[in-house]
């Protein structure tokens, strides 16, 4: 499905990412349309999660441009609380807050940050929760779930603050094989449903199921951004072929 | 051995009205170091230029120097330089100028053992800083400290034993007193333990519930 003719939701222009004098990001340029799913693939420490958090205000960067919505978010002037509501995130380690039961983690952006009725948020929550199998865990304390639970919860989290983009950081890392799956629906779901993505994972039958395009990073470099089929049929480069190969047995 | 307890039963009202004046100076000692404790944490979670090196000097002033020696410089000393205050008032700040160090940095190891990652996690949703500290630091801070807060507080309703010296009549001064006036020393000192314990009992299984409440969602049971 080809959706370059959407919309430009967010662009990323000549990024460079320093940490002291190590190179990290190396001049990215990347234009996600609305609807469309990205697939960053690369060797660990190539930059995919530094890509990632530079796009959420996690990271400094030291050079370059990133458009969101149509408005950069370089320099001291950027309204981070108000774009973080839009930019929905979902990490490795989940991060669901560990004091609070599922329903509270879910209602706190929700209602102390975009001020929402609380009646309306608990009825999206309520409908989101059922949708990833977890209705009844409403009440339980993040320590009471799964691995894959606590995944599925925290990206309920993200979705319940309403967001134009979710950026998904190799959020089944840590996943038992078991669980990798349940986690994986739910993105798939979401991706049928239209929502804008940005997934760094290493699942590669995954990333060809879900992507529109894979975006290749080797050294904080864009190797290749090609579509699913061509780049995992027939990798253009050396290092993605290289890469493609490590999953072969 | 023999108690007078004739005389136990006499001395009865001048220790139930040193108890109240103990519990009154450990309540309000105690109240104030965990108010300056937690704003001294802010400053040092937010590194505020200057604050957080008085902060610093505060704290090792304050732990480093003996309350007794605090206390006669609040008492005599200011006076010399025309501030003078009520001995209650005095015991109350000094109390809270040793306290507030050892709150401080109780807290201050509660807020950095809160994961980055979890602040990070705050911040994706776009919490501000104010609500980050208030929704997702301290609560978690809380619960990590909370053993130390604990006794910091037990330790403080102890410490007013000392306040007895800028002439409070606490429970240690009033029985050093009934002992110099009647010389029942073991039944004076019987009755002195036994306030104590009748004051830090209940605080200590209080503050016992309040742990477990406050680290139940953590931690379980």
């Amino acid at each position: 499905m080809n959706k370059e003719n959407h919309q430009v939701l967010l662009e990323i222009k000549d990024l460079h990412k320093e940490y002291d004098t190590r190179t990290v990001l190396d001049g990215i340029h990347l234009r996600v349309h609305k609807g469309e799913v990205i697939v960053v693939l690369g060797p660990s420490g190539c930059g995919k999660s530094t890509l990632l958090r530079c796009l959420n205000g996690l990271e400094s960067i030291q050079g370059g441009d990133i458009q969101f919505d149509g408005e950069s978010l370089i320099g001291p002037n950027v309204d981070w609380q108000k774009t973080r509501q839009k930019i929905g995130m979902v990490f490795q380690n989940y991060e669901l807050f560990p004091h609070m039961t599922v329903i509270e983690n879910i209602l706190l952006g929700p209602i102390k940050v975009q001020k929402r009725e609380k009646k309306e948020v608990m009825d999206q929550a309520t409908q989101l929760l059922e949708k990833v199998g977890l209705s009844d865990r409403k009440d339980s304390y993040p320590r009471q779930l799964s691995g894959g639970q606590k995944q599925r919860i925290a990206i309920v989290r993200a979705l319940c603050m309403n967001p134009e983009i979710m950026l998904f950081d190799e959020v089944t890392a840590a996943l038992d094989p078991e669980m990798v799956r349940e986690v994986l629906d739910v993105i798939l779901g979401l991706a049928k449903q239209g929502m804008t993505m940005m997934i760094v994972t290493h699942e590669m039958g995954f990333a060809q199921a879900v992507a529109d395009r894979i975006l290749f990073i080797d050294e904080g470099k864009v190797c290749e951004m090609s579509e699913p089929k061509e780049f995992f049929t027939n990798p253009k480069t050396e290092r993605a072929q290289q890469f493609l190969n490590i999953f072969q047995f | 051995m023999d108690i007078n307890w004739q005389f136990i039963i006499s001395t009865l009202p001048l220790y139930q009205k040193a108890a109240w004046i103990t519990i009154k100076l450990g309540f309000w000692g105690t109240l104030l170091s965990l108010i300056i404790g937690l704003v001294c944490s802010i400053i040092l979670y937010f590194r505020i230029k200057i604050l957080k090196e008085l902060v610093g000097i505060y704290v090792e002033l304050s732990r480093n120097t003996p309350l007794l020696i605090q206390l006669f410089f609040l008492y005599f000393g200011l006076t010399k330089i025309g501030i003078t205050m009520s001995e209650t008032t005095c015991a109350i700040i000094g109390l809270a100028f040793l306290g507030g160090s050892y709150m401080s940095e109780a807290f201050r190891s509660g807020i950095e053992a809160v994961s980055k990652t979890q602040i990070e996690s705050g911040l994706s949703i776009g919490l501000s800083q104010m609500q980050l500290i208030r929704y997702v630091i301290l609560p978690q801070a809380f619960a990590v400290t909370m053993p130390s807060l604990a006794a910091n507080c037990i330790f403080l309703f102890k410490e007013t034993s000392i306040v007895g010296a800028i002439a409070i009549a606490e429970l240690m001064h009033v029985t050093q007193d009934v002992i110099g006036m009647y010389y029942q020393t073991f039944e004076s000192l019987f009755m002195l333990v036994v306030a104590y314990l009748i004051i830090i009992l209940p605080l200590s299984f209080l503050l016992t519930w309040l742990e477990r409440k406050v680290r139940y969602a953590e931690f379980g049971n």
